[in-house]
């Protein structure tokens, strides 16, 4: 176990990580290249001004028509996006783990609401999980892909908080946790997970549309 | 139900039984890699199932939410079987598919406001009526219009005689009202070219008849063109023949070029709108438009706000406007409308939602143009229409475009909401001083 745990905080860390960095360079190198080639009115189009007026009202909560007609669904996704983000990054554990190994370091999060945040995310899995089934339009265009994407989303998460607790096997949990995350790192640049890059570029362009060509808000 | 519609439609029928799967599999991966490229495939990957675009289609409002209307249930359905399966689909798939990408969606954009990654659905199911045309499976009717387009130039088989025949009809009727009134034919140097859509002439003259009393009252230097040219509408966009649509567009830019005009106005129109602004004048390579082209809810503002347009008397009854989707949503012309509306207008009630987020008509998008076969999906296809429309409680509607009226005018009748239909130039018409 402590073998597969040095593996997986080495060279596993590292492949991970590289492979995530690289994928989603390549990914997102590959969409702006081809967009000369047949897309060139995004390019004729683009305008900074629109597209990041667009952009910042789609990330303000309940900045749009949209979210404040699905008020529930808007919370959700908020808390989600945001407990995602923060908790890896700021989490006392992955912070300590960077300085023992490059020595660098910065803020971090109380423990405590580290596994409340945690919390968070797994309630609004639940939740992404629950309309996927019972959802009548998100149930129509739900596929397998769809829980396959948020089993790797939430296996992380679910262990980490296991293991956190220490509950079951801690050893076990934590190298579970390490393992999905890297795998979550690793099928995130091939997955619909890069919407976090790819969609601020369909953003910015319909924002550019909707300003500079049609005159009209887009949210 | 659904079935029976398309089995009635001939230009769906006979299309697929030419149909084998290694033609469709041939056409349709020619044309998402020549013709498709990062927006596809960024579209694709960032869709994230969310469902949130659903309740922004009318389709789906009006169908008891049922999800197979959904703006992204009907991209599932076609689309994503087409890339999913490259190509691999059957004739028959291929007609369902003809059937949602012509028929169940009108392109109007409004979902893309209301996903969060703004992600262009009615693009994407633009590009599903592209291989259906490219494989020759398209509804008849549309079909026809498009190949009256390349025939005649003009959308309803319009002969050159009869084109000038109507508009000296015209000029006649109206010099009953006004003796000294002129229809300018090929005035060389006019300010304006006025264009307009092939039924002005085929079977809504009155209104050719009304703007040239405007024009006319507000003295502005004006003429029509007595050549192809004249008629500014655009079938082949929808139906996805885009090298017809080009040719229309650039003989409509070129015949104002021809008479050294400084403008073209056109009609009550929304659909030739879009296809002069935002389709056509793209597909010919030209960023904005050669030759500005304005609407004529544009045309009648300024022509009010520089007091050439007066008003003699308030239109009494109560009113409410409908946001023509490709003027509002597709040009945001809506406080214009507004101003023309209200200054001509005692009592103005607003229907809700409404400017750039007004439900379509369910006519726009060529749906009506697909003809009797369909006319019961987009009646039932906008329950929701006439729903807001009966909210309002008014009896009379102001929509300025042609496919609007057509589509409201089957809703209002269906539903029974005894309201009336009205351009804007019918309003003026009315009440301005001549
Ligand atoms: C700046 C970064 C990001 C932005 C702007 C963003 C935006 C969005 C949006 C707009 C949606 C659509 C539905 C919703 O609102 O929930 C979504 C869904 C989702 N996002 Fe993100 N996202 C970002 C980063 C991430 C990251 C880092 C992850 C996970 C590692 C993630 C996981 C998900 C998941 C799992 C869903 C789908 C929920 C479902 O199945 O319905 N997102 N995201
Ligand atoms: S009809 Fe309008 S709202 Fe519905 S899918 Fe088509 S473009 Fe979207
Ligand atoms: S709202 Fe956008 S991301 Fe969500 S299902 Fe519809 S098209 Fe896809």
């Amino acid at each position: 176990m402590d073998k597969i745990y040095g593996f997986l905080i080495g060279p596993g860390a590292w492949i991970a990580f590289s492979v995530f960095i690289l994928g989603c360079i390549c990914k997102i190198g590959a969409i702006i290249l081809a967009t000369p080639k047949k897309d060139r009115v995004v390019l004729a189009y683009f305008s900074p001004k629109y597209g990041f007026r667009s952009l910042i009202h789609w990330l303000i909560p309940f900045g749009t028509i949209s979210m404040q007609e699905n008020p529930l669904f808007t919370l959700v996704s908020f808390a989600f996006h945001f407990c995602v983000l923060i908790v890896p990054l700021f989490i006392t554990g992955h912070v300590v783990l960077v300085e023992t190994f490059w020595s660098v370091s910065w803020w971090t999060i109380p423990d405590k609401l580290g596994d409340i945040l945690t919390l968070i995310v797994l309630l609004c899995l639940a939740f992404f999980w629950g309309r996927r089934l019972w959802v009548k339009e998100v149930k129509f265009v739900t596929s397998w892909t769809d829980f396959l994407l948020l089993s790797l989303v939430t296996a992380p998460f679910l262990f980490g908080f296991i293991a956190y607790h220490g509950w079951i096997d801690y050893k076990l949990m934590l190298v579970l946790h390490v393992l999905s995350a890297e795998i979550l790192l690793i099928a995130f640049p091939f997955t619909r997970l890069i919407h976090m890059f790819v969609g601020l570029l369909t953003r910015v362009y319909i924002g550019s549309e909707f300003g500079g060509v049609r005159h009209v808000k887009d949210w | 139900m659904g079935n029976n519609k398309v089995l009635e439609d001939e230009g769906l029928i006979q299309g697929i039984k030419q149909l084998d799967t290694n033609k469709i599999q041939k056409i349709v991966n020619e044309t998402i890699s020549k013709e498709t490229g990062a927006r596809l495939q960024a579209y694709i990957q960032t869709c994230m199932h969310c469902g949130l675009c659903s309740k922004a289609c009318h389709y789906y409002l009006s169908h008891d939410n049922d999800p197979r209307y959904s703006p992204v249930g009907k991209v599932k359905q076609t689309l994503w079987k087409l890339v999913q399966a490259k190509g691999s689909v059957s004739p028959r798939d291929i007609l369902d598919m003809a059937k949602i990408a012509y028929t169940e969606c009108n392109l109007c954009k409004r979902c893309s406001m209301y996903c969060p990654f703004g992600i262009d659905i009615a693009y994407l199911l633009s590009m599903v009526r592209r291989i259906c045309f490219k494989l020759g499976v398209a509804p008849m009717y549309i079909q026809d219009t498009s190949h009256s387009h390349a025939a005649t130039m003009n959308q309803m088989w319009v002969k050159d005689d009869e084109w000038i025949d109507s508009l000296q009809w015209q000029e006649d009727e109206a010099r009953d009202e006004i003796p000294d009134l002129r229809i300018p034919l090929e005035k060389e140097g006019a300010d304006i070219l006025y264009s307009v859509i092939g039924p002005e002439p085929k079977f809504r003259t009155q209104l050719i008849y009304q703007a040239a009393v405007i024009m006319h009252v507000a003295k502005v230097n004006w003429t029509m063109p007595a050549t192809p040219g004249w008629d500014n509408s655009d079938m082949a966009m929808y139906l996805g023949d885009y090298e017809v649509m080009g040719r229309l567009k650039r003989l409509h830019f070129e015949t104002a070029r021809r008479l050294r005009v400084k403008r073209i106005v056109m009609g009550e129109c929304g659909h030739a709108y879009r296809s002069v602004y935002d389709v056509g004048n793209r597909w010919l390579g030209w960023k904005n438009m050669p030759i500005p082209v304005i609407h004529a809810v544009q045309f009648y503002w300024e022509l009010l706000q520089e007091g050439r347009l007066k008003v003699a008397k308030k239109f009494e009854a109560p009113v409410t406007i409908h946001d023509p989707c490709n003027i509002v949503r597709g040009m945001g012309l809506h406080e214009m409308l507004r101003e023309v509306v209200h200054a001509f207008c005692e009592n103005v009630v607003e229907m809700h939602p409404n400017r750039e987020h007004n439900y379509c008509c369910c006519a726009g998008g060529g749906v009506i143009n697909c003809g009797p076969p369909f006319k019961m999906t987009r009646v039932e296809g906008n329950k929701i229409k006439a729903e807001q429309l009966k909210a309002t409680g008014v009896k009379v509607v102001i929509a300025p475009c042609h496919n609007c009226h057509g589509g409201l005018e089957d809703i209002i009748h269906y539903y029974n909401l005894g309201m009336k239909l009205k351009f804007l130039g019918d309003i003026i018409y009315e009440c301005m001083e001549k």
